[in-house]
Order: structure tokens, then sequence, then C-alpha cells
């Protein structure tokens, strides 16, 4: 265990903050502390995310929880004299919110208060993610240890089941169902294997947990390989994450080394090997079956279900995907018990649901709040409202997802409310949009998305992707059919029934929604008088009969 | 059993029974395009979804299989209009040239959108232009038609394991290509033309001879003979929508004539020949190895006539080299002896002569072109056409096919025997050898029924036969008691799979048949579309049928092959024989 | 290390072929996978050209023809798109003179778009190689490129 002082500063050090210098920051910090003869009292500790984005490097202090933005080298010296010698706040640098304050989340009942607490995220920014000691020090691998050597794995499954935890991924689905399925099957090996592959625009919630909190994901993956039978576990995941590459190495071999991943796990015999494989470059390998095909060296097209990969996955064996959030859930279920994780949340959603906010909004980043606040909250109570102009629109889970207008500010944001308004959840992220914006122009982006990660296997998404794109370039240009509309519509209803997979499924989410709430600036981009030049039959050549 | 509805209509089926074969019992077509049976099963054209109730989306029929209770729509508007929508977006991805297509009419694309009456399509193209692949003498692609159903990757790959196609890059800039650049010819091919055959629309074809074949028969000054092959009499029907398997050779015959060929030959005459050589060459190699304990000498052989398979040979496996039979292709002997021996029988020169070649297949385009092919002085054989192109010459000359009568064939080169027949199909070359070399070791008929090897006959990939010889004559007494152990395999993925074995040392065998399509010749690359199980045995049964209807059913006995060797080549494996009905290879392995 | 060391460093079943091609690609100077590793690959893993080539195609990370020394991927995915990503891809094709899926004449720089990169926190954001950049703007773009070139010069 790292020895805890009476202050401690925090440097979040994540993909974003590395850029604006946070390493040289940390060593200054340390530099500083200990030319003041202060090493005793106060300790540097290197964390993940932290929180706030868009502000630079940010620095918390436990445990008063204040935080400081776009802390540079030149006030290092300055801010510790401040702080630490003469004991007030620095005020060029304070932040207005504070760091989420340590809570006894055994206790706590969302619906009682107003603050929501964090599961997923609990040690993000609080705990050094290089140092595994850290993570042991706030209970981690407990509930590893607990599986081990008190639970079977029809227990560990069932305990699964009744938390009601459903897949964080964006389909939603129960996860100890999912893990029942592989565990079923009597084939061996199995495999689990975690998709990293988080590539739905403005979604960087698995990067920064990964980053934050590696064990944490490494410990669910052992004990979902202990409840369906698998000894080796994959992370895959995308070739732009370096650091997280790089932190979830260490805590792999960290972990070896203290017996808490490899053979013989606390002393069991049980062992579990995870190993990372890298992606290069696709979207749509984010699907799991597409995730397989891509694992094992293929084009990353998805495959045909039945069989599903519980039954036929990774090399054809036996295989569990889970996403990093679902995988980050498993061990606080485990050690606070299903009844505790039902606290949170919906009846239906239970548990907290880690969103980004981005967008023009005054604070972007990462939130993790329980299943059913609503729009209107996510914005105005943790996002600090709309940054400038009025809010238009969002949309909700990445680019795969619905645009929301103004009507739907206060609509609960879980899987059944949202349905219930013809609307999915999706994977978290949330893009608000002031009314600078034209409908047009963002969903001839969102287009240009599909039309680049279609993996070109079945010819509705091939072609469709490429229609649509086409079409918003037409409507952009105002050069659009006079019936361009009609066609967009039904182009995105043949997409949703008739694709392969859920990309091509789901460009009409997007572009239907958009159309329900938009139709009248959508229109604006037609030219009425602009009809197609006819191609029948006779020019087309389909001009024969068959005896 | 499985008891479900279609369309409210009630089914039973077996379990396990897919969507779209449950339809078709109650005579309800689904449409597909990507779709091959005992091929590929991709689900990804999209073409055949229909409704499930309870299903959140729409399931692809073509395997998605029934389970008890199921209730299933194949023509609600939902399907229709998704279909239509479907085949809108391949025609806006598809260049408008049907009227100059070489599979006009004859196109599974055109025909469903034929079908499903679209006289419009909502979407504009969009379809860059890419420049067409002419670089092999068997195979053309153009790209711009490919619809990327991806069969032809999947019998490139999966059937024939040579992997020349692969899809390259993504969505819409999804391309099927071949090797690491965008031609043929650099790639790794061996022009099997599988490819070709299983194509739904006009992506990849044979390369058009026919024009070449018309010049040379309005020219006065040349004597155009013709060849075919076994294969072609099975199968050129089906070009004029006659049931697969429906013997038309003396009506194959009549056309050619009428064609205006000076004569009308047949390579079963040459396929008799390739028997004497190569049945002699097996028996000289068995002496070699047992007798004279030569070690240069290599068992097991394998045959040469598949032209696909020299080349797989060639480019996989070199090494095998000295274990393939020096034989020509019956194709290539029939140039090389209509161009000498035929050419003096007529005072003919050499030159006057063009010999053309129907063929079930495409890479005896390329054979003909291969560089040592010139035992004459001349180049051996001039054109060939494929099946399919012979249909359609037929058809351009407005020949009423299939109301001609029956026509024989010319002599001499166009005298055969039933052996020659079933060199046809996988395991036919095998059992012709095995006739003529059992009866010349042994002086005795070969003791099976019908005279037929029945073991290496048939659509199992590989196959294996046993004969042991006793009773030999005496210059063959070395063979006495020897148990002749022989395999047979169609598909070069099948192939690959012996040639494994033997290489191991896991198998030993004395004498192999390759043919690199699936089911042999009559599965050539250049066979009427679509070929498919039930079309290759259709075939195969035709073909053993004129096998069994002939006066002379094993090569030896074939007169004018009798008279070729008397008059001309003087005996198997002599010298002129050397050096117009045998030839060498080289690796093109790198 | 030589295209045999690294696929002995995998294994050469087909699972590692992405793992080998980044590898491969990586210690190229000029950022791609040749003609001649892809034969030398294909030998080694018994897998056709086509279908490595085909597969590593699939995978925008991969590239075939030469590239620069940096890689400059701008994310042109929504968040960015929406705070100005546009204007990211225009500063640098100003300064560098080059358009998207060039290269630089001194061989220094390829200018890409690309999906989410995942930084959408400090959008509008790109990568040069394996380093992220966010919250850019014209000036910063322009220091970006100026401190990396003048790294190059020295």
């Amino acid at each position: 265990m790292s020895k805890r002082s009476i202050a401690q500063i925090l440097v979040g050090i994540d993909g974003n903050t590395v850029l604006s210098g946070a390493r040289k920051i940390k060593t200054k910090l340390i530099t500083e502390i200990n030319k003041q003869g202060l090493s005793d009292q106060v300790s540097v500790i290197e964390t993940g995310s932290i929180g706030p984005i868009n502000k630079g490097v940010v620095i918390g202090i436990y445990p008063t929880g204040e935080m400081y933005g776009n802390v540079t080298e030149k006030d290092i010296a300055e801010f510790v004299q401040e702080k630490f010698v003469k004991g007030r706040p620095y005020k060029k640098l304070l932040l207005e919110e504070k760091m989420q304050p340590e809570i006894d989340l055994k206790t706590y009942d969302s619906r009682k208060t107003q603050y929501f607490g964090r599961i997923v995220l609990d040690n993000c920014g609080k705990i050094n993610p290089e140092d595994i000691e850290e993570y042991i020090g706030m209970g981690g691998y407990q509930a590893l240890g607990t599986v081990l050597k008190e639970k079977t794995p029809e227990e560990v499954i069932q305990i699964m089941k009744n938390s009601g935890l459903r897949g964080r991924g964006g389909a939603g689905f129960p996860t100890g169902l999912k893990w029942s399925f592989a565990a079923q099957e009597k084939e061996s090996p199995k495999y689990v294997i975690c998709n990293a592959d988080e590539g739905e625009p403005g979604t960087f919630k698995d990067r920064l947990i990964m980053e934050g909190d590696p064990h944490r994901v490494l410990e669910g993956m052992a004990i979902c390989g202990y409840a369906i039978g698998a000894n080796t576990g994959y992370i895959y995941i995308r070739g732009e994450y370096q650091l997280s590459i790089q932190r979830l190495e260490k805590a792999i071999n960290d972990a070896e080394k203290l017996g808490l991943l490899g053979k013989n796990i606390f002393g069991t015999d049980f062992d579990f090997k995870v190993k990372i494989k890298m992606g290069a470059g696709s979207y749509v390998c984010g699907e799991e079956t597409s995730l397989l095909n891509s694992m094992e060296g293929f084009r990353g097209e998805p495959r045909l279900k039945p069989p599903f990969p519980a039954k036929s996955g990774f090399l054809s064996k036996p295989t569990n995907v889970n996403n990093v959030e679902t995988l980050a859930n498993i061990a606080p279920i485990i050690l606070n018990g299903a009844e505790w994780f039902k606290k949170f949340g919906t009846v239906d959603s239970p548990g907290t649901k880690v969103y980004t906010i981005l967008g023009h909004v005054n604070r972007s980043g990462l939130i993790e709040v329980p299943m059913g606040i609503t729009l209107r909250e996510v914005i105005y109570d943790y996002a600090g409202g709309i940054s400038s102009g009025e809010f238009k629109m969002a949309q909700i889970g990445g680019t795969a997802g619905d645009i929301l207008s103004a009507e739907l500010l206060d609509v609960a944001l879980d899987y059944k409310s949202l349905q219930e308004v013809g609307h999915n959840l999706g994977s978290g992220a949330i893009l608000i949009m002031n009314d600078s914006v034209s409908v047009v122009d963002f969903l001839k982006c969102c287009m240009k998305f599909f039309m680049h990660e279609s993996c070109g296997r079945c010819s509705v998404c091939r072609i469709g992707t490429k229609q649509m794109y086409e079409s918003f370039n037409r409507l952009e240009k105002k050069e659009a059919y006079f019936d361009e509309l009609k066609n967009i519509e039904e182009l995105a209803k043949g997409l949703n029934l008739a694709s392969f997979c859920p990309l091509g499924q789901s460009v009409a989410s997007p572009v239907l929604s958009a159309i329900k709430y938009f139709e009248a600036e959508l229109s604006e981009g037609i030219n009425p008088n602009k009809i197609h030049e006819p191609v029948t039959r006779e020019e087309s050549g389909i001009v024969f009969s068959y005896s | 059993m499985a008891n479900i509805t279609i369309n409210n209509m009630k089914v039973e089926v077996p379990e396990g029974t897919t969507i779209l074969d449950a339809a078709k019992t109650i005579g309800i077509k689904i449409p597909t395009l990507c779709y091959l049976k005992n091929v590929q099963e991709p689900g990804s054209c999209r073409m055949c979804l229909v409704e499930v109730e309870g299903a959140k989306t729409l399931q692809p029929s073509c395997v998605t299989q029934v389970s008890e209770g199921m209730k299933i729509h194949t023509n609600t508007k939902k399907i229709r209009d998704t279909r239509k929508i479907i085949l809108e977006l391949l025609l806006s991805d598809h260049p408008w040239e049907c009227n100059t297509c070489d599979r006009n009419q004859d196109c599974e694309l055109q025909k469903l959108a034929d079908e499903y009456g679209i006289k419009e399509v909502r979407f504009q193209s969009v379809k860059e232009r890419l420049p067409l692949d002419e670089s092999t003498p068997g195979i053309v692609r153009d790209p711009n038609k490919c619809i990327l159903c991806r069969r032809c990757v999947t019998v490139c790959q999966e059937v024939q394991g040579v992997g020349t196609l692969a899809p390259r890059a993504r969505g819409f800039n999804t391309i099927i290509a071949p090797g690491q650049g965008n031609l043929l010819s650099e790639a790794v091919c061996v022009q099997c033309g599988q490819c070709a055959a299983v194509c739904p629309v006009g992506a990849i074809t044979e390369k058009d001879d026919i024009d070449k074949v018309w010049e040379a028969l309005d020219d006065p000054n040349k004597y155009v003979v013709v060849q075919t092959a076994p294969a072609i009499r099975a199968a050129l029907g089906e070009c004029f929508d006659l049931e697969p398997g429906t013997l038309v050779k003396g009506k194959m015959t009549a056309a050619l004539k009428m064609l205006g060929f000076n004569a009308v030959f047949d390579t079963n005459f040459t396929a008799d020949l390739t028997i004497l050589e190569e049945g002699t060459e097996l028996l000289t190699r068995l002496k070699k190895v047992l007798v004279d304990k030569d070690k240069k000498v290599a068992l097991p052989m394998f045959t040469s006539c598949s032209p696909g398979w020299i080349n797989y040979m060639e480019n996989f496996y070199p090494e095998l080299i000295p274990n393939i039979s020096t034989c020509k292709s019956p194709q290539q002997m029939f140039g090389a002896v209509a161009k000498t021996y035929y050419a003096n029988k007529i005072g003919k020169k050499k030159e006057e002569i063009v010999v053309v070649s129907i063929m079930p297949c495409t890479a005896k385009k390329f054979e003909c072109n291969r560089e040592e092919m010139n035992a004459s002085g001349v180049k051996d054989v001039d054109y060939v056409l494929t099946t399919r192109e012979l249909g359609k010459f037929i058809k351009q000359a407005g020949i009423d096919f299939v109301n001609l009568p029956d026509e024989e064939m010319d002599a001499p080169m166009g005298i055969s025997t039933g052996a020659a027949d079933i060199f046809a199909n996988t395991g036919g070359v095998m059992e012709a050898a095995l006739r003529t070399a059992y009866e010349i070791v042994t002086g005795r008929e070969i003791p099976f029924n019908g005279l037929h090897v029945s073991s290496v006959q048939g659509l199992d990939g590989v196959k294996e036969a046993s004969l042991k010889i006793d009773g030999t004559k005496e210059e063959w007494a070395f063979l006495e008691g020897v148990t002749v152990n022989v395999a047979v395999a169609h598909g070069l993925g099948n192939a690959k799979k012996v040639i494994e074995k033997v290489l191991s040392g896991e198998k030993q065998y004395h004498f192999i048949e390759i043919m690199a399509c699936p089911g042999g010749c009559i599965g050539g690359g250049g066979q009427p579309r679509m070929t498919t199980d039930e079309v290759r045995q259709a075939r195969i049964k035709a073909i053993y049928k004129e096998d069994e209807g002939r006066k002379y059913r094993k090569s030896h006995e074939n007169p004018a092959v009798k008279a070729l060797y008397e008059e001309f080549l003087v005996k198997p494996l002599g010298e002129k024989s050397h050096h117009l009905l045998h030839t060498k290879y080289s690796s093109k392995k790198d | 290390m030589t295209v045999k060391e690294i696929i002995n460093k995998y294994g050469n079943k087909r699972e590692n072929l992405l793992q080998i091609l980044h590898d491969i690609q990586n210690q190229s100077l000029q950022n791609y996978i040749n003609e001649k590793e892809v034969n030398l690959l294909s030998k080694e893993m018994k897998i056709p050209v086509s279908d490595i080539k085909g597969t590593a195609s699939f995978y925008t990370m991969y590239s075939f023809i030469p590239r620069g020394k940096y890689i400059i991927r701008v994310c042109e995915s929504p968040p960015c798109h929406l705070l100005g990503a546009q204007t990211i891809f225009k500063a640098i094709e100003a300064k560098l003179g080059i358009k998207e899926g060039e290269t630089t004449k001194d061989g220094l720089f390829t200018l890409e778009g690309t999906s989410c990169l995942g930084i959408c926190g400090v959008a509008p954001a790109m990568m040069i190689n394996e380093e992220a950049y966010g919250n850019l703007n014209e000036e910063k773009i322009g220091k970006i490129l100026d401190q990396i070139q003048e790294k190059e010069s020295n």
C-alpha cells in the first residue's frame, strides 16, 4: 500500500491532458513540494481523468475536493505557495465544480438524494492507475477473491442476473443471461473478450475507464472467465488508444506478478490469462461478430447469427463478449450485491450510465449518472448549460444515435422510456448542438461517417450509405430532387430492415429522427423543379422477356 | 419434422430445412443473388429476406432454418418494397449496358429486375468506371459490373484453394481484385474459370473468341477443323434450354457442319490416344521402379489432361513435376496430330489448317497459347471456344439447334471409344486407363461390372481404388500379385488434400487423376451456367450412358488410333510420340 | 526486424496477422507495407497475397503506398466537425501545401481524414503518428507543425 498523506494532489493524466503537458506538471509539482519541505504532508498522485474536459491540465486536491484547471508549469510555484504554505485556494485557476466527494456506496440510494455517485468511475481520478496496490487498497481484486473462494460459477451468474445489469455497449442485452449462454456450452477452450473497440463518434468513456482504472476491467474479465469456464481473455482495443494499451499491459503484468491473474489465482485451481489484440481502424469491428473476424486476422465483416458467439465465437469456440464499461461494473456488483446495484437507476435499467457530453455546452466531459435522468438535467445540471445560442438538438448514442429536439428535453434517459417515444439510448455519447448548426450539414457529416465505415459486405449498406451521403450532399447544395426526402425516408427504412448488421440498420436512427423533428429545415434544400432524368427500362437496357 | 406456415399455408418440412428450401416445396421461389447451394450461403445480398413473425428484423431465408410453429411471409409489402430498394441500389451501382453485355438475357440481376418490375431507378448512378481486365488468355473481368456477391471469391479461395481473388478495400469502394494488383496476369491464376462459371452477372466471363473463328471460316484459303471435348455433348443442350444431361452429340455435329467447318472431329480420338500413351507411361514407370529400381523415376504418376491442374501444379507444387505424366492433354495431342498426320493425309500444309477446339474450359484458352504447344511447327491449336461460346456461335448463325437431325462425326479423327467419353467426368480418365492397362498386362478385361470402376465415380472430393493384378502376361510378370493403388481428386481444393497426404507419406499411390474443376470437365469453367451439383450429376449420368452405348469401350480398341500408330506414330512413347504428344513442365513458383 | 522475425515473434497463425502488419508498417520509414513484404507474409503464413491485401486494405491504419514520416490524421466525425474540423483541414492544407491523402514533397507529412479518434473531449482533434492533439485552432496547428519541422531539420 502506498502511504497516504494529509493532503493529496491528484494529477489527471489521460489522453487529453497529456497533450497539455500533464506529465511535466506532475514532475514540477513534486519538485516544488519537496522544495517547500512538504513532502511528508502532501503527496502527488498520478491518476486518470478527474472529470472536467476541455480545461487543460486538471489537478484535484484531497480531501477538500477543489479542482484547478488549465494549470501550466509557470503556475506551480505560486500555486504550492498559496495552497499549501499559505493554506488558501489558488483563485486564479480554481474551477467552479468540486470533485465528487467520497460517499459510502453501501448505504447510498440515488432516489433519496440529489447527489449521483460513481460505480464504474469510482477509482478514476482517485488512484494511480499504474499502481496495482492503490487499486487493491480501494478494495480491488476482493470481488475476484470472494468469487473464487466462496461462490460457484452458477452463483456468480445468478448474481449478475439478479443485478439486472445490461450491456453498456449500446444494445443493452442482459449481462447475466449472456454469461449463462456461454457457461452452458460444453466445448473448450472458451474465451472472454473485452470489447474495447470504442469507435462510436463522441464516445470515449471506455478509454477513460481503461486509462483511469485498468485493473477493474481485468478483474471483471477474470470473474466472467470463472463464471463461464474460460481461462483466456482478450482485450480487443483500438490501435489508436496507445495510453490505454500501455496501462493495460502494465496492469496485466502487475496482476500476474501478484498472482491475481495467471495460474492458480488466489491459490485456487483457476487460471486466467489476459492478452491484448489491437484493431487497425474500423468502426464496424465494435460489432461483436466483426470483432471476432478481426481478432482472427480477417476482414472485420460481421458474421451471420446464429451461431451466436456464445456457441461459436473466437476460433469457433464458445465466447463471451462484453463492453469495457459492462466489465467495469462486475466487481462492485459482486462486492456489494445485486440488491445494492438495483438501488441505482430505474427498475428496468439498474445501475449508472457513463455519458460523454460534448458539443455546445459550457462543460463538456464525462459523467456517471443513474439511468433515467433527463436530457435537460444532463445539459443544465452537469454540463453547465448551452455555451452559446439556444439549444437546438441533441444526438444521443453517437453517430448511430437518434436526434432529439427540444420537445424531448424532459424524457428520461433509460432504455425503456426512450423506447416509448421511439428512440434508443445507444452508447452513451450525448452531443449537444445549438441553433448555429445546420441539420443538413450535420447529417451529411454523419452519412460520410457511415459511408466510410460500411464494411461492404451487404448490398444495402454498401450502396445505401453512399446514396444517403449523395442525397444530403444535394440537400446542402440546395439541389435536391423534388422527392428527395421521400427517397431518403424510404432508403432509411430499407437500410434499417435489410442491412446485415447494426451499422447499416442504425443509419436510419439519425435520418428518420431528423426528418421527424426537422422536416421543414431539411426541405429547404429541395429544388421543387428538379426532377429525375427518368431512367427507364429501355434506357437501362432492361428490355427483354424470358421464355 | 417441423410444422410451419408460409404465407398462411401449412407446410411440414424436416427440422433444419432453410426457409428458402421450405418455400420451394410449396412452389414459392424466393429470389437470391449471392446464394449458391453447396458453395456459399453468406446471406449478404439481402434479396432473400422474408418476414418471420416475432423477429425484429427481416430474416435471410437462405440461411435461416425453420423451427416448429414458425410463421413466415415471403411477399408482404414490406418485403416487396425492400427487394425493390435493394435491386434499385444494385442497379444504381451497375453499368446499364445490358444489351451489349455477354450475359444479356442470362443475367441473374437483369432477370430479377424484370421479375420485380423495376421500371425506374430512384437512385442516381454514382459509380466510377474501372478498367477492364483482359490480361489473361482465358478470363475477362469487368469490375464495373460486379455486384460483390463474392461467389467467385468463395470458389477461388475455398473450393479451388487457389486464392487469386479477394475483396479489397471496404464499403462502397470494395472491389474484387486479384493478387496484390488489379490484373489477373500479375497474380497467380490457374485460369480454371470457376469464377466465371458462378458469376451471376457479366463481371467475369471467358475471353470471347467467336469472331476469330468466324474469320477463319470466312477465309477460303483455310481448312478449318473442329474438335469437341467429351464434356460438351452432355451440356451444350442447356444453352438451348434442354434439360441438363441431354446428350446432343448428333445435333452438335450437325450444327458444326452447318457452321462451315471443313471437318468435324472429336477430342475423344486423342483421349483414346492419351490412354495408350499415358497407360504405357504408367506401366513403364512401374517397371523402372519395381524391376530396375530406378531412383530417378517418380511415383505416383499424376494425370496431365487438365490444364487448370497443370497451372496449379507449376505454381504451387513444382516439386511434383517429375511425377506428372509427360502426355500432353488430348486437346494439344489433337492439334499436333491434325497438323501433321491428318494434314499429310489430305494433302494440306500445316499452315493451311486451322484447329478450333470446343472445350468446357477456360484454361484451355491458356493452354493452346503456351509456348511449347507448337509441335507441328506452328501453333497446334489455334482457337478455343467454350461450350457457352459455341452456344452463342450457333445462335449467331441462326441455327435451330433443338430441331437438328443427328449427324456423325468425320473420320478418322472423329472415331472414338466409350473410354474417351468418360474423360468428361471425375474418375473417367482413371477408369479408361485401368480398362486398357489391365488388359495390356493380363490380356483380360478389367474384372468389374460393366467395366466401371465404381469406387472412383461420383462427386466425393477424393476417391480411392485398389486393384490386385494376377494372371499377368509373360512380359508383365513383374506385376504379378501387385496391388495397384489409385486416387482421384476433382476441384483443386481436393487435389491439395491428396497431394499433401502423398508428400507427407501418409498415403502411397501408383496413379492419381486430378481434374481442376469440381465434377471434372463436365463442371468446367466454360460450361453453361449454373453448374450445380444436380446439374453435374445429370451430365455425368449422360456421359456414362454415352459410354455404355458404344461399340468400342476401351481406348486400345479404337481402330482409327490403331491406324494412326500403324501409319504414323509406330508405337506408344516412340520417337514421333515423344515429339508430338509429350511435353515438359516448368516451375512458376517464385 | 525482418518480416520473418516479426512473424516468429507472434507465431504464423492467421489470428496474429493484424499485429504483424502493424509491426511491419511501424518499422517502415515511410509508414507503409510494401509488395515484397506482402509476398513474404503470404509465403510464411500460407495466406494468399490477395487475401492479405484484401484484409489489410479493410483497415484504415494500413497503407500500401509510401507515406510521410508523420501521418496527420484529422478527425472528421460529427463532434469534431461541429467544432471546426474543416478549418483544421484548411489550416493544414494551407500550411503544408497538400490535400487530404497527399504527402509533402519532402516526405515528412501525409494528411489523412479519419473517423473518431476517441478524444472528442478536446474536439477538434487530430493525431500525428501516435501523439494526439486537441482543442486545435489555426495558430496551434502552426506551432505543432513548426515544432516537428524544426526537429526534423536538425
